[in-house]
């Protein structure tokens, strides 16, 4: 499934990387420790989570995670969103907490093997 | 990139600069990439340069930060100008962390780190002297595993 089929069905905003919703989507991940999100997360996933903190940009660079979805409606620091917009990297925000973005996630098909 | 010879480059890390924290990690990957190492044994490196970088940004004032690649192996080290390890023994632990509450805040601090590190290395070291400084080396073999062709998944 496409980042922008996603968005659509799951009534995401997105906040950067607009011209990066094309992208497929693997796979899903969710945590908010950073270290275990670095070992586990794969290329191609949307990574779910609480932090909204800069580096959760550098973790998605580095793992070449397809988007960053952010829940209970936080949105990114000024920083993490001028570094995202630097490296493209897609930023989306849903209102709904973790454990039922993560359930609708998977009732798209995201995650199932 | 031809391998002939074994090719080196060091990066500067900033302690407490978490704007940049993971950009020599990326640049390492990017390098790996570019040789076209396999994606197994960059995802190794990878998970762990980056976690030895975020000890540097978390923890110490500055570190460089060197990749060595050759036809058998990818060394790396840290090497940080810090407050040191006071017990290196206890450090290595799954779950033991010095972290404080706001870096445990931000998603740091788990005690996963030098785990992980040792998890995604084939060898590991460190030295460290309190109140100067850790080095940090580990390397990762390509003899026999950069022949699999495993994908990064």
């Amino acid at each position: 499934m496409k980042l922008k089929e996603l968005k659509e069905k799951l009534n995401l905003s997105v906040r950067c990387a607009e011209d990066k919703l094309i992208q497929e989507i693997t796979g899903g991940y969710v945590s908010d420790l950073l270290s275990d999100v670095i070992a586990n997360a794969q290329k191609g996933d949307v990574w779910v989570t609480m932090q909204v903190h800069v580096n959760i940009v550098a973790v998605a660079v580095l793992k070449e995670v397809a988007a960053i979805v952010l829940v209970q409606g936080r949105e990114p620091n000024e920083d993490t969103l001028k570094k995202a917009k630097e490296e493209n990297i897609p930023i989306l925000v849903s209102k709904l907490p973790a454990f039922q973005l993560v359930g609708k996630l998977y009732e798209s098909g995201i995650g199932k093997t | 990139m031809r391998m002939d010879k074994s090719y080196s480059q060091s990066f500067e890390i900033t302690g407490n600069n978490f704007f940049d924290a993971g950009k020599a990690a990326t640049e390492v990957k990017m390098i790996l990439k570019q040789i076209g190492i396999n994606s197994d044994i960059i995802r190794r490196v990878a998970i762990a340069s980056y976690e030895a970088e975020m000890n540097v940004v978390m923890y110490a004032k500055r570190a460089s930060m060197t990749i060595e690649i050759s036809q058998e192996k990818i060394k790396i080290v840290v090497d940080d100008e810090g407050p040191g390890i006071q017990n290196i023994e206890l450090a290595m632990k799954e779950g033991y962390s010095t972290a404080t509450t706001e870096m445990r805040e931000m998603g740091f601090g788990a005690g996963m780190g030098l785990p992980n590190i040792k998890r995604n290395a084939d060898h590991l070291k460190i030295e460290s002297e309190v109140g100067k400084g850790t080095k940090v080396e580990f390397v990762i073999e390509l003899k026999e595993s950069a022949r699999g062709g495993s994908k990064e998944r």
